[in-house]
């Protein structure tokens, strides 16, 4: 009888906790999860691209070497940091993050400004290559970016309404997660026309 | 109650601005802005729908007049969200837009081709098949040479599962729902005479045969059309018992069948994209 009691009780407990947003949380940090891995996967693609960029424009562009220098020391400043699961819980080492992917984009923005001087290099078809792929990655980076935003926003909000936000102050305790914001130079994909 | 009489208007004015705001997937042609001659179009849309149904893949072409001051490529990306082009869970979908006024092509590809179609594969067909035709001018050619070159990319990349796109994706295979529908037709036929239920039976039969399985003989839809007469006849018999009851009975269940059948058959002729995501894929280019 006893037993049975318990068996009633743990599945009053169960249907509770799906009431009080308990799964529902949990199922949105994990969306938060999934979209960040997109993001640094985008991200990540990008930074195994700039070698073979640099390569590419040091062979045409030899007087450009601050440019090219900026570039591979931005580079190497986000290759020297953890991007990890961690990050998004974390503001301060979300925004170190950020800014250095930032700074990235800039110099890669102003590096896909110089090479305009140089008609051999934009007629060299491995550029043409190169360039597309940056530019289908700056895209990917976008709509990883966006989605993380968007899925950042779902968690935030489910945190913070009621009752879930009893259940996390009580049981889970999910901290706010960062989202992206926009900024210069990261917002819009380095364009080169032709 | 004006408040709610308020809002209910509002809310109607809402809902047709906000679908404005992307074109309606019409096929797997949309050529909104008027670039492709008829004949090709058609030429194209046939083209395609039969690789769809050997591949699966769905290759989608969308022309617009003019992006309207949008960045292409996040025009792109929430076109290929809403359509969503591709199956499900194996993400096979292209579009190829091409906005008119602002010169600028867009292949946009779906993650589950990425790997035959990256970037640099988009970008090389855009650059060496599509623009040098349109910098002269000819669309036709462009984007013609586009998609095949985008078919020839992706061909073999994944097969269609037999039979199973053709009849639509809910699961339930419509045969099922069609010969429900008939059944119900030729006991409500049958309230009324015996030979007349018969007779739905005989014409339904073979043309359920047809829709399921196009390009049958016709002697076996003559023998099927038989079959169907004498099954008509048993239905009839079997259900047609209880007179105005039964038909009472039979335009009961009219109604059900009627809608069941309904909702099946439109997979047949209508168009939609499989639930495929996009990842922001592809490339852009111009001319």
């Amino acid at each position: 009888m006893k037993r049975f009691l318990l068996l009633i009780l743990s599945l009053l407990s169960f249907s509770l906790l799906g009431g009080c947003g308990y799964n529902t949380m949990q199922a949105a940090e994990e969306a938060v999860f999934a979209a960040w891995g997109d993001v640094e996967a985008s991200y990540q693609r990008r930074t195994d691209l700039i070698p073979n960029l640099v390569e590419v424009v040091k062979g045409y562009a030899k007087h450009e070497a601050d440019t090219l220098q900026a570039v591979t020391e931005a580079r190497a400043k986000v290759g020297s940091l953890q991007a990890s699961k961690q990050l998004v819980n974390d503001p301060q080492a979300f925004a170190r993050f950020q800014q250095s992917q930032g700074e990235l984009s800039g110099a890669l923005s102003r590096l896909m400004v110089v090479v305009e001087r140089y008609p051999d290099l934009k007629a060299n078809q491995n550029f043409l290559d190169l360039q597309n792929q940056l530019e289908g990655t700056e895209n990917r980076i976008n709509v990883a970016r966006v989605r993380y935003n968007k899925a950042v926003q779902d968690f935030n909000t489910s945190i913070r309404t009621f009752p879930n936000s009893l259940t996390n102050s009580l049981l889970l305790h999910l901290s706010r997660k960062e989202p992206f914001k926009a900024e210069e130079g990261a917002k819009t994909a380095p364009k080169v026309k032709f | 109650m004006r408040y709610l009489a308020i809002l209910l208007l509002w809310l109607s004015l809402a809902i047709p601005v906000a679908a404005l705001d992307l074109p309606a997937l019409r096929g797997h042609v949309n050529d909104y802005a008027g670039m492709l001659s008829p004949e090709r179009a058609a030429a194209l849309e046939q083209q395609l729908r039969s690789f769809e149904l050997s591949d699966s893949t769905q290759i989608v072409v969308l022309t617009v007049p003019t992006l309207g001051g949008e960045n292409l490529e996040e025009f792109s990306i929430k076109v290929a969200e809403s359509w969503k082009i591709g199956q499900k869970g194996v993400d096979n979908g292209v579009i190829l837009l091409v906005a008119r006024s602002e010169r600028k092509v867009r292949i946009e590809v779906g993650r589950g081709l990425e790997g035959k179609l990256t970037d640099l594969v988009s970008g090389r067909i855009i650059r060496a098949d599509i623009a040098p035709q349109f910098k002269t001018g000819n669309f036709d050619g462009g984007i013609t040479a586009g998609v095949n070159a985008l078919m020839a990319v992706v061909k073999g990349e994944y097969s269609a599962p037999a039979r199973d796109l053709h009849q639509g994706r809910k699961g339930a295979p419509p045969l099922l729902t069609l010969l429900f529908f008939l059944a119900v037709a030729a006991v409500f036929a049958g309230s009324f005479s015996r030979y007349f239920a018969g007779t739905v039976a005989a014409a339904g039969l073979p043309m359920i045969a047809w829709l399921t399985v196009p390009g049958l003989a016709v002697a076996i839809l003559a023998g099927l059309a038989v079959v169907g007469f004498f099954l008509g006849l048993l239905l009839a018999f079997l259900f047609g018992g209880g007179g105005g009851g039964g038909g009472h009975f039979g335009g009961g269940f009219l109604g059900g069948g009627f809608y069941g059948g309904d909702s099946g058959g439109g997979d047949f002729g209508g168009f939609s994209g499989g639930g495929g995501d996009f990842g922001g894929g592809g490339a852009s280019g111009d001319w």
